[in-house]
């Protein structure tokens, strides 16, 4: 079966629902994929914990929540303590190392971290970015979706004047994921 | 991308609620009245944006008594209007439903339902409404609902939802759920010349004293005349004689009224049920669901076959009117029913009473907050053929 199940978790604000739907479009509009983008949240616009899932298919999706994630992205710790137990043991981890403190139950999980929300900042001078970073580095690292469709999704999600900014920090994460792909 | 219609034809990652508001927009609806609730809101949301771009009417109302009322005023005036609302609104409307069917006013009401009763939860999908879709307002009459499972669903219905409200002049219920309505999937809106568009049918006489506003043709529906154009009307809820006056001394007209306004839909009820069949030529056990309920049980249908059971799907596109001829054909050959539903049982009863006793009807009931587990829906498979 080809069902990719992808959660993306962390707190509201930080553009997690936008990132699910930016994987969504990629997959559904630029890579002529089926996909279901879901998104579950607390009353609080900001600050609250926030998520949003993806299931992604060569087949159309009827179950449209999660049954097996197998790729999960977390940007707070909140997020971690809750979805991490359930994913995928063969799943694949995906953290923002300077929000997450991982425990015991990353145990035995292939985990991926990047700084993003830091390299929004120091790079790029724009934290609000990290999201799109996480995306980068999420093209670079998974084979979801074409990096390519990824790239002209989040060009096409964002406001108009700040495409130059997303692209570098799209590019900004993918060339960190494809460093670290590089050197094993 | 837009043409001077408003159709955004294209493909689009569209939210369900969206995919809502440019059906109706494609099918020619230019008024919108509302009062937000989660998880309808983004349907107003979409049309206060989208109504000023098209020249329609956007606006937001004092409560949703108000918002079926302007719909009601809006479609005398001529033009094609929704409300849209979730489950506590949905009960504020029922009074002036009553009085769109009971006036014989065209127009499409959507329910985005979320877990009652009362405010209940307001973010959470449930399908608890569908027997006050049914039978909400107050006295005899037929409805016509349809119940979407997809956003690409939710535009289709809508502008089938406008065309059926036209041919039969009457409201149109949309009950669809926060599941769907919040859902993002792809949606294609096509070229506007390859969407089928029913208009309003008017008096094919002239005004003048020859006019009477409720002489039905051949197929019981009147024609109906614009408030401005000329023709003499006379709009009530009272029942009232083909003038459109009250007669209410004695059961004469409601006889004649009552009957017309069941049969104009009754008598034409497979032009209005559409219903998907899958893995039904062989089924012993048949699932019958709608919306987000039914595409959520194809999953356990899978694993179903996996075992060997042979089960098939009758997904109600249309819930209302009843396709009680089809699941009277399936109670002959099949050994069971099992209906997968998010409320304590309500399509069930009506499976059942078409069922009629010659096999059993397994209830799945889900009180509402989330969509059924899919080992839920196997057990009642497994049940049903043990």
């Amino acid at each position: 079966m080809s069902r990719i199940e992808v959660r993306i978790a962390g707190f509201g604000g930080q553009g997690i629902i936008r990132s699910g739907n930016i994987i969504g479009t990629a997959a559904a509009i630029h890579d002529g994929k089926y996909a279901t983008f879901t998104q579950s949240y607390g009353p609080e616009s900001r600050g609250g914990a926030c998520a949003a899932q993806v299931i992604i298919s060569d087949e159309p999706i009827h179950y449209p929540h999660l049954l097996d994630p197998r790729i999960l992205v977390v940007m707070s710790q909140g997020a971690y303590n809750k979805y991490v137990p359930g994913l995928n043991r063969d799943g694949l981890l995906l953290v923002d190392e300077d929000l997450v403190e991982l425990g015991e139950e990353a145990a035995g999980l292939r985990v991926l971290s990047i700084p993003a929300t830091r390299l929004a900042e120091e790079e790029l001078g724009r934290r609000i970015v990290a999201n799109v970073v996480m995306l980068g580095f999420f093209a670079a690292v998974t084979d979801v979706v074409s990096v390519d469709a990824l790239r002209q999704a989040v060009l096409e999600s964002v406001p108009k004047g700040t495409e130059e900014l997303n692209q570098r920090a799209f590019e900004l994460g993918y060339e960190y994921g494809r460093r670290m792909a590089d050197g094993g | 991308m837009s043409s001077e219609k408003g159709v955004l034809s294209g493909s689009f990652f569209m939210q369900g609620d969206v995919a809502c508001a440019e059906g109706a927009i494609t099918a020619g609806c230019r008024f919108f009245a509302g009062y937000p609730i989660t998880p309808a809101t983004e349907i107003a949301q979409r049309m206060a944006a989208r109504m000023p771009q098209i020249g329609g009417t956007y606006i937001q109302m004092e409560d949703e008594l108000g918002s079926m009322n302007a719909v009601l005023g809006a479609s005398w005036a001529g033009v094609k209007a929704m409300t849209a609302t979730s489950g506590p609104g949905f009960s504020l409307m029922m009074e002036n439903l009553g009085l769109g069917i009971m006036t014989e006013t065209p127009c499409v009401l959507v329910n985005v339902q979320r877990g009652g009763p009362s405010t209940g939860l307001p973010t959470l999908v449930a399908q608890g409404d569908m027997m006050q879709a049914r039978w909400g307002a107050h006295g005899p009459y037929e409805i016509i609902a349809l119940a979407p499972s997809s956003p690409q669903e939710l535009f289709d219905l809508t502008i089938r939802a406008f065309n059926l409200s036209e041919r039969f002049r009457t409201p149109v219920l949309i009950m669809t759920d926060a599941e769907v309505g919040h859902m993002t999937e792809r949606v294609v809106i096509p070229p506007p010349e390859e969407v089928t568009i029913v208009p309003r049918r008017k008096p094919r006489i002239p005004p003048g004293d020859g006019y009477q506003p409720y002489v039905a043709d051949d197929d019981l529906v009147p024609p109906m005349a614009v408030a401005g154009e000329g023709y003499r009307i006379h709009v009530t809820g009272l029942t009232h004689d083909e003038r459109g006056y009250p007669a209410t001394s004695d059961d004469s007209a409601q006889w004649k009224l009552i009957q017309r306004l069941v049969n104009k839909i009754r008598l034409y009820k497979d032009e209005i049920i559409e219903v998907e069949e899958l893995y039904l030529e062989d089924a012993e056990v048949v699932v019958v669901s709608y919306g987000i309920a039914a595409r959520a049980a194809m999953w356990p249908i899978e694993l179903a076959h996996r075992e060997g059971i042979k089960v098939g799907m009758l997904r109600l596109i249309t819930v209302w009117p009843f396709a009680e001829e089809k699941i009277r054909a399936l109670a002959e050959r099949a050994r069971a029913f099992v209906v997968p539903e998010i409320n304590w049982g309500q399509i069930a009863l009506e499976v059942e009473r078409c069922a009629a006793g010659r096999v059993p009807v397994y209830l799945v009931p889900h009180p509402g907050g989330d969509i059924h587990k899919p080992e839920q829906v196997l057990a009642a498979i497994r049940r049903a053929v043990a």
